[in-house]
């Protein structure tokens, strides 16, 4: 199993949850977050006085996958959540030693 | 601490008592209404006007509210009420007394304590609650200077010592036959609705508590370099300038205090001209500057054109209300560089908006008036400036009034805010500030279930 984390625009968030839902994915974990990376922040302006944001708002996104859909599931978020600006986001992937459905006690692939 | 103040109640309680019992001129108003079968319209136009200036409370709780952070918010709302609660009473029992009482060498007001006696009658009940919401108007302009950092106490303290001091003896001078409005110059110190009287006065109070303050944590880097710390809520502060706007149709036009007089509808329209002419300046100027437009600095620009019209809204025509609005377009935006460049941190721009362009419609009389109007009344003496061939005469009584005007409220607030602090100390502790006033001093945060953060 492998975790997939992927920071992305939060406008492409609805056009990735259908996709994974198309590859058979409908859940996921979802966070508002800030950061920034290479871009650096932007300057907003307040009573005609610009001042620098550091931290722009994204969205993340963490989803556990089957070790065989990893790559084509990666493939297809890099797809959608590209624009070529700066700013796209990044994806990170982990190893997931184990996975257990609190409901049944389902472990491994099939709890996922 | 609660023992005294329950012995103050006490106190307030029993004097109370006593004027209901002294004798009263015509408290029914069954004499005033059989001498005057027209009074009503007069009576019901004042009213009117002076609720819709009691609204302009919200207006600027919101404006305050939107122009600073959320985690002050709570603060902003409690001192906002505190200093509207505090004028109603201490007005009641001294300010009034003060500024429309008998004169006295033309100094102070000095009969009508606690609306006793003679008082206890509809005419002077008019005229208090028509100076009262004026009153509270001045304390509660104050509130956006010093924000984000006084202490609830020290401004608890503030409204008592403007409601009862600062503002009356000074409205006395223009308003109640003070020295002021016999300067034998022009029509004598003339200021319509409170450019001076409430503007002036609450913007110079309001820069002696920042300089007594102090900046914010934050809003100079360390090269003293001006930052900007956003408001949380745009929405919020153009609401509060909307509430404001439309209570300025109360402020000014009901300053004629008779609706017979007609010239009402002059007033109303310069009111709504040199808004919109100083909200149109103002966002133009900073687009010219930075490229984008600036919704906080055009509803400062629109709250500056309005005080400025405030003092000559009466006494001019309509050409000239969109000058002296934009002018103070101009004015307040050059003034909120200026008082940050200079180290003063004026969260609002309360000195800039009320302060300096109180003076600039002071100023403004003696060059626009035209001679159609006179002192609250069709008949002479009228009020002539520079431009409609008055010659300096009006020009001069207006800027002693509003050297005298800048002089008294920026000394007395001074010393109010110093004494204050060296006797408990007036800012908040760093901590305090850094975590919002909200919850240290109040116990409520503004906003308890949605996620707010602090920069």
């Amino acid at each position: 199993m492998k975790k997939i984390e992927a920071v992305v625009r939060v406008e492409k968030l609805e056009e990735l949850t259908e996709a994974l839902d198309k590859f058979g994915y409908p859940g996921m974990m979802v966070t508002h977050i800030e950061g920034h990376g290479r871009q650096k922040g932007l300057t907003e302006q307040f009573r005609g006085r610009e001042y620098k944001v550091n931290f722009l708002p994204k969205i993340k996104i963490e989803i556990v996958v089957k070790d065989a859909d990893a790559d084509k599931l990666v493939k297809a978020i890099t797809g959608i959540a590209r624009t070529g600006e700066i700013g796209d986001g990044k994806i990170f992937i982990y190893p997931v030693e184990d996975t257990v459905r609190i409901r049944t006690g389902e472990k491994g692939d099939g709890a996922i | 601490m609660f023992r005294k103040i329950t012995a103050f109640l006490a106190i307030f309680a029993v004097t109370i008592g006593m004027a209901c019992l002294a004798f009263a001129q015509d408290p029914s108003g069954a004499e005033t209404l059989a001498k005057n079968p027209n009074s009503p319209v007069d009576y019901v136009w004042i009213l009117v006007c002076g609720f819709l200036v009691f609204f302009m409370q919200a207006g600027f709780a919101m404006v305050e509210a939107g122009f600073c952070r959320a985690k002050n918010a709570t603060n902003l709302m409690a001192k906002n009420t505190i200093d509207f609660v505090m004028a109603s009473l201490i007005f009641m029992a001294f300010g009034f007394a003060l500024m429309m009482g008998n004169d006295y060498r033309g100094l102070i007001g000095t009969s009508g304590w606690f609306l006793h006696g003679e008082n206890y009658d509809v005419g002077r009940y008019l005229m208090f609650f028509w100076q009262l919401v004026f009153a509270g108007t001045a304390a509660t302009i104050v509130s956006g200077a010093v924000a984000e950092r006084l202490k609830f106490k020290a401004y608890f303290l503030y409204s008592i010592l403007v409601t009862a001091v600062i503002y009356p003896i000074y409205g006395h001078w223009v308003w109640g036959g003070g020295w002021l409005s016999k300067l034998p110059f022009g029509a004598g110190h003339v200021d319509f609705a409170g450019s001076g009287v409430v503007h002036t006065i609450g913007g110079f109070v309001g820069l002696a508590g920042a300089l007594v303050l102090g900046p914010r944590f934050g809003k100079f880097d360390k090269d003293r370099k001006p930052r900007a710390i956003p408001g949380h809520s745009i929405t919020l502060a153009a609401l509060g300038t909307f509430i404001l706007w439309f209570g300025w149709f109360g402020f000014n036009p009901g300053s004629t205090f008779s609706a017979h007089q007609l010239r009402i509808a002059v007033v109303a329209v310069n009111t709504n001209l040199a808004a919109a002419a100083g909200a149109a300046v103002a966002i133009l100027l900073v687009y010219l500057k930075t490229k984008k437009w600036d919704v906080g600095m055009m509803l400062n620009g629109c709250l500056a054109g309005l005080v400025a019209v405030t003092a000559p809204c009466a006494w001019i025509e309509a050409w000239a209300a969109v000058a002296i609005g934009a002018v103070a377009g101009a004015i307040v935006v050059v003034g909120v560089y200026f008082w940050e460049n200079r180290g003063v941190d004026d969260p609002v721009g309360a000195v800039s908006v009320h302060g300096l362009n109180g003076v600039w419609g002071l100023i403004s009389v003696g060059i626009f008036a035209d001679g159609t109007y006179g002192l609250g009344s069709t008949s002479e003496p009228f009020v002539k400036g520079l431009l409609y061939g008055g010659g300096y005469s009006q020009l001069i009584a207006q800027l002693i009034g509003a050297a005298v005007c800048v002089s008294w409220a920026f000394a007395l607030g001074f010393i109010g805010f110093k004494l204050m602090d060296k006797f408990f100390g007036i800012r908040v502790s760093p901590q305090e500030e850094l975590k919002g006033l909200d919850i240290p001093e109040h116990g409520t945060p503004a906003y308890p279930n949605f996620y707010t953060y602090s920069n």
